[in-house]
């Protein structure tokens, strides 16, 4: 058995030829599993999805009328003859890594991950294979996150500090994941939550499925805005310049992601605050994440592919990159996630 | 150390310049004497030397953190940032020190005086008492590449309203080649005969850049118009006998232009001019590019000052019979001025630059059209009555440029940039066509918005077709015009040609590369305007 037989890389993604089935594809397929629900993982046009019982609710809220099929963590499916489970990858709720055994092989699709538990999504589950697929968008020794409490009391003493100025807080953060993270990180500040459309939308779609979110506001046309004054606002970094960020007047301005490490991006940003929140694993803990796979071979998608699969060949791994077309939406994109 | 790397990142956290003005204040109103001289310092350009060879710098982190060189340098080149890297790659300090920033230079200076066998420790003891930020501007004062979004102009403001002064006062006193060691805060900021310095420039006055039509500007009776030359900024100052040459950037060159010498033949001590430093064929200026060979030596060899000696073309005068005449109108300073010049022989190293005179906006439009026949770049509008301010000053002077060369160029070549744009293509390749082939002539790094930079980013990323190291060869197929203020002949490059300034003035969607520009038009252009 050839190691490249149970998963191939194709034009149109990540294919399995004993399940006819592809993992995340680009292109439109008949039959495709998707990992979470970022748009450059769950893409429009395919014919049928499968995806975790969180992840398929917010696809159907961002895709329409789709034809999806929901799975549990752990349950196995056959599929021709590949057996795939799904299984948590700590990245957004719902979010999930994706298993494949083709006769006694096993595969695993990373799609994007970060471990250790952000008190919302379900935490990542290593899971042991031959070969992983895993993402590397911050595989460089610089990135390195702090522990999530203390970069939660860094924005509420930001946000405490403006309330104190009287003047809102507008943090900058994408709809689907970080913003959820940042509700749960800052539900005890200094003062009432507004949200941006595009966040409370997804915010509906996770309440309903019983995810434990603290209350919002959602700024409407209609909202009387000054009655909040001093209040943090979550939105979109697109709704940042825009007519519709004017109503807050002179507020200071933060955003959250990872690239917020390096001061050069946090500088091209032009905000006042940034902050280093991601939801995709630092250097230690990607390095922590492959070795506990008990993989020997490694493909790497997203980021400083080149740099991440040299270091882990000298490392021992056996290591390639493949060119995928992730990363090009939402919270990886260039200098958000 | 602790409070001046919480004024670092006090200042990176806000845009806002009153805010940056305001914690600025708080700083120069709380830090002791001796950090706040070196806080104006450090603000002011004047840098400890570097007193680490950063090859070692960076060998010494990657083993810290544990990983190959390679890795660090290919980190590096990502961050673009040297003491930004090593600060984020090393491991958590064990310590939590706290020396004034004064004592923290201190110890680095006389790192100077050890072998370098010794350096290491002395330095990996240092970071482990230094947080992240600590370490970043500590490793900044180490590498002698300390710079921070903060203009010299704010950092005076700041500093005249911590001690209650003027600002034009506190920034005349920062002038001058002083350093933390030449003086104290008391004798720099404070005390009554700080202007007694000989050497000290004034301040330089800075025009805008005029977008508008210049009949915006009123009547044209208002205004005094001049060549601007492509030189050097420069302040010669005749004071005692001595002489000074001052560059923009507050860079003594006096020893540069040793020509300048002979102008304490020919004018009185106390006069201080403000003008152009050019490299000069006895009738007008030569390229830039001679000028340029003279700039990056301190000792000039006898054949360079033989093929290109250079003058001052004055155009201000800031200073006569010692008295300080920044307050009089531009249209007096100028009348003396000319007096003072008016006699000087041919061969004096000092020149007037000449008025032009016009009858209207469009004829005075005429002449700015030939501005390259007289190897200058454009005009200069200036107030009649506009005193010499400190810095810019909106309405009182304006540069008219020409309008940039273009060339429509195909790009072959893409790289990703660093520090603010690590993680965007920002650098690239341009070439013209020449038959069916294309010939490489320039790289341009501006220019284009963020917006751009991202979406030609990921057109890149899909249309890469080889790699060689960190630059990526891709399919022949985006447009861009290509501004630039200049081309010389240039046997180094392959298409024979250098520009000066190039930069992208427009993304051309509506080209193809069969649109774009041949060599033979770029030839063209070097034989009109190189
Ligand atoms: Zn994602
Ligand atoms: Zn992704």
């Amino acid at each position: 058995m050839t190691c490249a037989s149970v998963l191939h890389f194709t034009e149109r993604g990540i294919f399995c030829p004993a399940g006819e089935f592809y993992i995340d594809p680009w292109r439109p397929v008949d039959r495709a599993l998707i990992t979470h629900a970022h748009a450059d993982h769950a893409r429009w046009g395919h014919r049928h999805y499968l995806a975790t019982h969180g992840t398929v609710p917010v696809m159907r809220h961002r895709l329409g009328d789709i034809t999806a099929e929901a799975i549990s963590y752990g349950e196995k499916r056959k599929i021709g003859d590949a057996t795939v489970s799904f299984h948590p990858a700590g990245h957004v709720p719902g979010s999930a890594q994706i298993r494949v055994e083709v006769g006694g092989e096993v595969w695993v699709v990373s799609g994007d991950y970060k471990l250790g538990p952000d008190g919302l999504c379900e935490e990542f589950a290593p899971v042991r294979c031959h070969s992983f697929i895993s993402e590397c968008t911050f595989g460089l020794p610089v990135f390195r996150w702090q522990p999530q409490p203390l970069v939660a009391q860094q924005i509420l003493d930001w946000w405490q500090a403006n309330a104190d100025e009287g003047r809102f807080s507008l943090l900058g953060a994408y709809s689907l994941g970080k913003a959820q993270r940042l509700l749960h990180m800052l539900r005890d500040g200094p003062g009432p939550i507004l949200t941006h459309g595009a966040v409370e939308n997804v915010n509906e779609v996770l309440r309903a499925q019983g995810l434990p979110l603290p209350d919002t506001i959602r700024v409407t046309p209609d909202l009387d805005v000054k009655g909040h004054k001093g209040a943090l606002v979550i939105a979109p970094p697109s709704a940042f310049g825009s007519s519709w960020a004017r109503r807050f007047g002179q507020a200071s301005t933060g955003f959250a992601s990872g690239w917020m490490q390096l001061r050069g991006v946090r500088r091209r940003r032009a905000m006042d605050r940034g902050f280093v929140v991601s939801d995709h694993a630092d250097w230690p803990e990607l390095h922590r994440a492959i070795t506990e796979t008990g993989a020997e071979n490694i493909y790497v998608t997203h980021g400083y592919t080149d740099i991440f699969a040299r270091h882990l060949n000298e490392a021992g791994f056996n290591a390639q990159v493949v060119p995928t077309e992730f990363g090009t939406d939402e919270d990886e994109a260039e200098d958000a996630a | 150390m602790k409070r001046f790397a919480a004024l670092f990142t006090q200042l990176d956290q806000t845009t806002k310049t009153l805010r940056k003005t305001k914690i600025l204040r708080a700083y120069f109103e709380s830090a002791p004497d001796s950090d706040k001289l070196w806080a104006a310092a450090l603000f002011s350009g004047r840098r400890p030397k570097r007193a680490v060879n950063t090859t070692r710098l960076r060998e010494w982190a990657a083993e810290q953190a544990d990983i190959p060189l390679w890795l660090f340098e290919d980190t590096y080149a990502i961050v673009g940032d040297l003491a930004e890297t090593i600060a984020l790659v090393l491991p958590p300090p064990n310590r939590a020190d706290d020396h004034s920033l004064t004592d923290m230079i201190a110890r680095l200076r006389s790192l100077s005086a050890l072998d370098e066998s010794e350096r290491k420790p002395v330095i990996l003891d240092l970071w482990d008492g230094l947080d992240q930020t600590e370490r970043m501007v500590f490793n900044k004062l180490l590498t002698g590449g300390f710079r921070i979004g903060v203009s010299q102009k704010l950092m005076t403001r700041a500093l005249a309203q911590a001690v209650g002064r003027d600002e034009a006062e506190i920034a005349h006193r920062l002038m001058g080649d002083w350093t933390p060691d030449s003086t104290t805060w008391h004798a720099l900021i404070e005390a009554e005969d700080a202007s007694a310095d000989l050497s000290r420039p004034y301040p330089f006055a800075l025009a805008y850049q005029l977008d508008d039509p210049p009949d915006s500007l009123g009547s044209l009776d208002d205004w005094q118009a001049e060549w601007k030359w492509d030189g050097i900024r420069g302040q010669l100052i005749l004071r005692e006998g001595q002489h000074f040459t001052w560059s923009r950037g507050e860079e003594l060159m006096t020893d540069r232009f040793p020509e300048l010498a002979r102008a304490t033949d020919f004018l009185p001590p106390g006069t201080v001019l403000d003008g152009e430093i050019v490299a000069w064929d006895g009738t007008a200026p030569l390229p830039f590019n001679d000028l340029q060979k003279r700039i990056g030596r301190k000792t000039v060899p006898k054949k360079l000052l033989k093929e290109a000696p250079v003058i001052l073309l004055a155009y201000d005068l800031l200073e006569h019979q010692g008295q300080d005449m920044r307050d009089q109108p531009l249209a007096q300073r100028r009348a003396t001025l000319d007096a003072l010049l008016a006699a000087l022989p041919e061969d004096a190293p000092v020149r007037a630059s000449p008025l032009i005179h016009a009858n209207s906006w469009d004829d005075l439009a005429a002449i700015r059209a030939k501005a390259r026949d007289h190897r200058s770049e454009g005009l200069m509008l200036k107030h009649r009555e506009s005193p010499y301010f400190v810095g810019r000053k909106k309405g009182d002077w304006w540069k008219w440029k020409l309008d940039p060369l273009t060339i429509d160029a195909v790009m072959i070549y893409a790289q990703a940039g660093h520090g603010r744009r690590a993680n965007l293509f920002t650098d690239f390749t341009f070439a013209v066509r020449d038959g069916n082939a294309l010939v490489p002539f320039t790289k341009a790094y501006s220019g284009l918005t963020d917006a751009e930079f991202r979406q030609i980013t990921q057109w890149v990323r899909k249309n890469t077709t080889e790699r060689f190291g960190p630059v990526r060869q891709v399919t022949p197929h985006h447009v861009f015009e290509i501004a630039f203020e200049g081309i010389q002949r240039s046997p180094r490059h392959k298409s024979g040609v250098a520009l000066r300034f190039p930069r992208m003035a427009r993304w051309r969607q509506d080209l193809s590369i069969s649109d774009a520009d041949t060599l033979d038009h770029l030839h063209d252009l070097l034989d009109r305007y190189g």
